[in-house]
């Protein structure tokens, strides 16, 4: 008898554990946690990374703090899962993450068949190569029997196969685990090049020792739309974390900043920006989200153009250009549908 | 409740005590209750996984194995091509991983042994470094000796562009961090000559250990049965080799822009894994040796020299085939913990069957149930492989008792 009861025991919890995996209000899930659980990168710089008190900083743990500010209220209501290119799906699927901000490329099989939601892009990226300049090296196509590192298990992976195959040109690919080993091992010499995107490259060029002895080859062999992701199934929370970057973006374009935001949310005479911080109407109850979710997301990490410049802009190591993620009223591709 | 059903359940109640007080029907009972309860607890998470997996969506199916890979892999014992399907990759990685096995075990067998006898040597100081190998090396997780060696490989040995001048052997074997590099032989069809030989010289070599031991245990007569088959096996191979006009040519490695073209090349990667396998697990093997040949008494020394035989022939005769029968069981749990922990691989970047299939397939088709099934299904039929070979052996080397 108390067999049959511990089993049965036993097999409610595993089936409670089974249906929070499965089917979930994550909204509510991460209300009641009490923390928003964040898949991110295990160290990227300019992106994700650990700063010197062990706290996670970056692009994407900004949209972190963001997408905590807008659902909890609080943007240090983070925890931070790291997850390698391998793990990252996984952790998601298996519930044990609410949603992946880790610059993840949204294709058809992931969103598909993999059965994640992509909610947007945070980052317009390409794949290219970088190489020690003492090689002399001018374009992708000179690299005929190079040594490539390369992380494991990523799109690019795909890509440099195919770039390769293309141009009918041979190479030995060196797949590692982690940026950092990639790092590593490109330092030591193990390889000639190392290939990721091109955002990744300039970040991990960044922390080298010498980074002008490296160049970036003009190349960009692959469109790389980096976004963020839910689990498929959950439509209101993919909702949540699509309207969060919509509302950096928009921001952005409607001149809010980190500086004015709480200046701008007494009343304007500008009736969207009224509507998105929540003094006119009530978009937040929409989304289950408080009155004034916008104002505490951009109070706590800035609009679009703040979060690129305080990490990867151009007065940053990383240095990289707005680019194709520039606003599309300056020529770039980042829009947002309107907030009405 | 009334009087006859209490009567009826006091009579189950005893009818069931009879049966629980007789000890052969409850060990019965119990062992029913126990298949089903696991019958039960398997059934509930396969429903489970089937029911989450429908859940989000996804379908269980094995039919992204004939879809093309997409990837390469630098190291592969077959030809493929990126083109080629998830199937092949899978072969790849396996091939991949036997291959580190199969060296991992020669290797780890032999420094065992090594290790083994040294650290019976009545010589104290090859006693002690022998004792102090062997601590190190099995009180430090294989993954940390993994890491080092290759970290070793990696950093410390030079670019190929500096091993192309510096650090060769005769311009044919070059070791840099891009690995070792040596000429590739290709074969003419005269070559053949040379491998008829060398199996007729084995055949000569089985049939002349048979006629030798037939003659000593007829006469006593002692042939020099080692140097004979040495002769056989590789003297006589050579021979032909040369007569035949020596029909091989060297794919020499060439330094070009990159790195070495043509000849073979051990990569870092394999290495790395093989040595600290080999190391870490001869460690293990060393001591399982010295138990065995420890668990053979003194007398038995004592006996074959008393008999006038010789110290080397005693250690090959008596004690060796003694010992084996203490040595093989242990053995084969090393040999299968050496196969396991090839997995891993992945931490440097080998590309085993984990690597290939469990990894890169996993994540590019999403398929991580099916392909973590097929990887331990994989890793099952190879260990129980290694079993099923030991335990013939051991049979075949245990005591015969007449």
């Amino acid at each position: 008898m108390k067999k049959t009861a511990f089993i049965s025991a036993a097999a409610a919890a595993v089936m409670a554990i089974g249906a929070t995996a499965a089917n979930a209000a994550t909204l509510e899930d991460v209300r009641k946690n009490g923390e928003l659980r964040c898949v991110v990168s295990t160290g990227l710089a300019g992106f994700a990374y650990t700063d010197s008190a062990g706290v996670y900083q970056g692009f994407d743990a900004d949209f972190c703090r963001a997408t905590a500010a807008a659902v909890l209220g609080d943007p240090s209501k983070v925890k931070f899962v790291p997850a390698t290119g391998k793990t990252r799906f996984t952790i998601l699927n298996s519930g044990e993450g609410d949603v992946l901000w880790r610059n993840t490329t949204w294709t058809f099989v992931r969103d598909v068949d993999v059965k994640l939601t992509f909610v947007g892009v945070n980052y317009y990226d390409g794949q290219g190569f970088m190489v020690p300049k003492s090689l002399g090296v001018k374009s992708a196509k000179d690299l005929d029997g190079a040594t490539v590192c390369i992380q494991t298990g990523t799109t690019t992976e795909l890509n440099l196969a195919d770039f390769f195959r293309t141009n009918k040109i041979k190479y030995e690919p060196v797949p590692i685990e982690t940026n950092d080993e990639s790092r590593t091992n490109y330092l030591a010499g193990r390889c000639d090049v190392y290939t990721t995107d091109a955002s990744g490259l300039a970040a991990t060029r960044s922390t080298f020792p010498t980074p002008k002895d490296h160049v970036i080859l003009p190349e960009i062999i692959s469109k790389e739309p980096l976004g963020p992701a839910v689990r498929q199934g959950d439509d209101a929370w993919a909702d949540t974390v699509r309207w969060v970057l919509n509302a950096t973006l928009a921001a952005e374009e409607l001149g809010i900043t980190k500086a004015n935001v709480a200046e701008l949310a007494k009343g304007t005479n500008n009736p969207e920006i009224n509507r998105m911080l929540g003094t006119e109407g009530d978009l937040g109850a929409m989304l289950g989200l408080e009155k004034d979710w916008v104002v505490k997301v951009i109070s706590a990490v800035g609009n679009y153009g703040e979060i690129f410049d305080r990490h990867i802009g151009p007065s940053t190591d990383i240095a990289l250009e707005r680019g194709l993620n520039a606003l599309w009223t300056n020529g770039g591709l980042q829009y947002t549908p309107p907030f009405r | 409740m009334n009087t006859t059903t209490a009567d009826h359940d006091m009579e189950g109640r005893s009818a069931l005590s009879k049966l629980w007080s007789n000890r052969e029907a409850r060990s019965v009972i119990l062992q029913i209750l126990t298949m089903a309860a696991l019958i039960g607890f398997f059934a509930f998470i396969l429903t489970n996984a089937v029911a989450n997996l429908a859940a989000v969506g996804k379908t269980f199916s094995y039919d992204f194995l004939s879809t093309p890979a997409s990837y390469d892999i630098n190291q592969s014992l077959i030809d493929y091509t990126s083109r080629d399907t998830h199937f092949r990759a899978g072969v790849v990685g396996l091939l991949n991983t036997l291959l580190v096995a199969i060296c991992g075990i020669i290797l780890a067998t032999v420094l065992g042994f090594i290790l083994g006898v040294l650290r019976l040597s009545p010589n104290f100081l090859l006693n002690r470094i022998s004792y102090c190998f062997i601590e190190f090396t099995r009180n430090v997780p294989v993954l940390l000796h993994i890491l080092l060696i290759h970290g070793i490989l990696v950093h410390s040995l030079p670019h190929p562009r500096v091993a192309s001048t510096d650090y060769n052997i005769a311009d044919l074997f070059f070791l840099s961090n891009r690995g070792v590099f040596a000429p590739k032989p290709i074969m003419e069809p005269l070559f053949w000559a040379t491998i008829i030989a060398f199996v007729v010289g084995i055949a000569f070599t089985v049939w002349f250990r048979r006629y030798a031991k037939g003659v000593q245990d007829a006469t006593g007569k002692i042939y020099p049965v080692f140097w004979i088959s040495a002769a056989a096996i590789i003297a006589f191979p050579a021979l032909v080799y040369i007569v035949t006009g020596a029909p091989i040519n060297w794919d020499v490695p060439e330094f070009q822009r990159f790195n070495f073209k043509g000849g073979m090349v051990l990569l870092p990667e394999f290495m790395a894994l093989w040595l600290a396998l080999s190391l870490y697990t001869a460690a293990f093997i060393g001591e399982i040796v010295r138990a065995g040949i420890m668990s053979v008494s003194h007398g038995q020394w004592e006996a074959a020299g008393a008999l006038g035989i010789k110290r080397g022939r005693i250690l090959n005769l008596v004690i060796i085939p003694q010992a084996l029968r203490v040595i093989i069981p242990p053995l084969t749990s090393q040999y299968l913990n050496l196969t396991k922990n090839s997995s891993l691989a992945i931490a440097i970047g080998y590309m085993d069957v984990v690597a290939t299939i469990g990894g890169i397939s996993l994540m590019q088709t999403g398929k991580e149930m099916e392909t973590m099934i097929l990887v331990i299904a994989i890793y099952l039929v190879i260990s129980l492989m290694i079993s099923a070979f030991m335990n013939w052996y051991n049979k075949r080397i245990k005591l015969v008792e007449r």
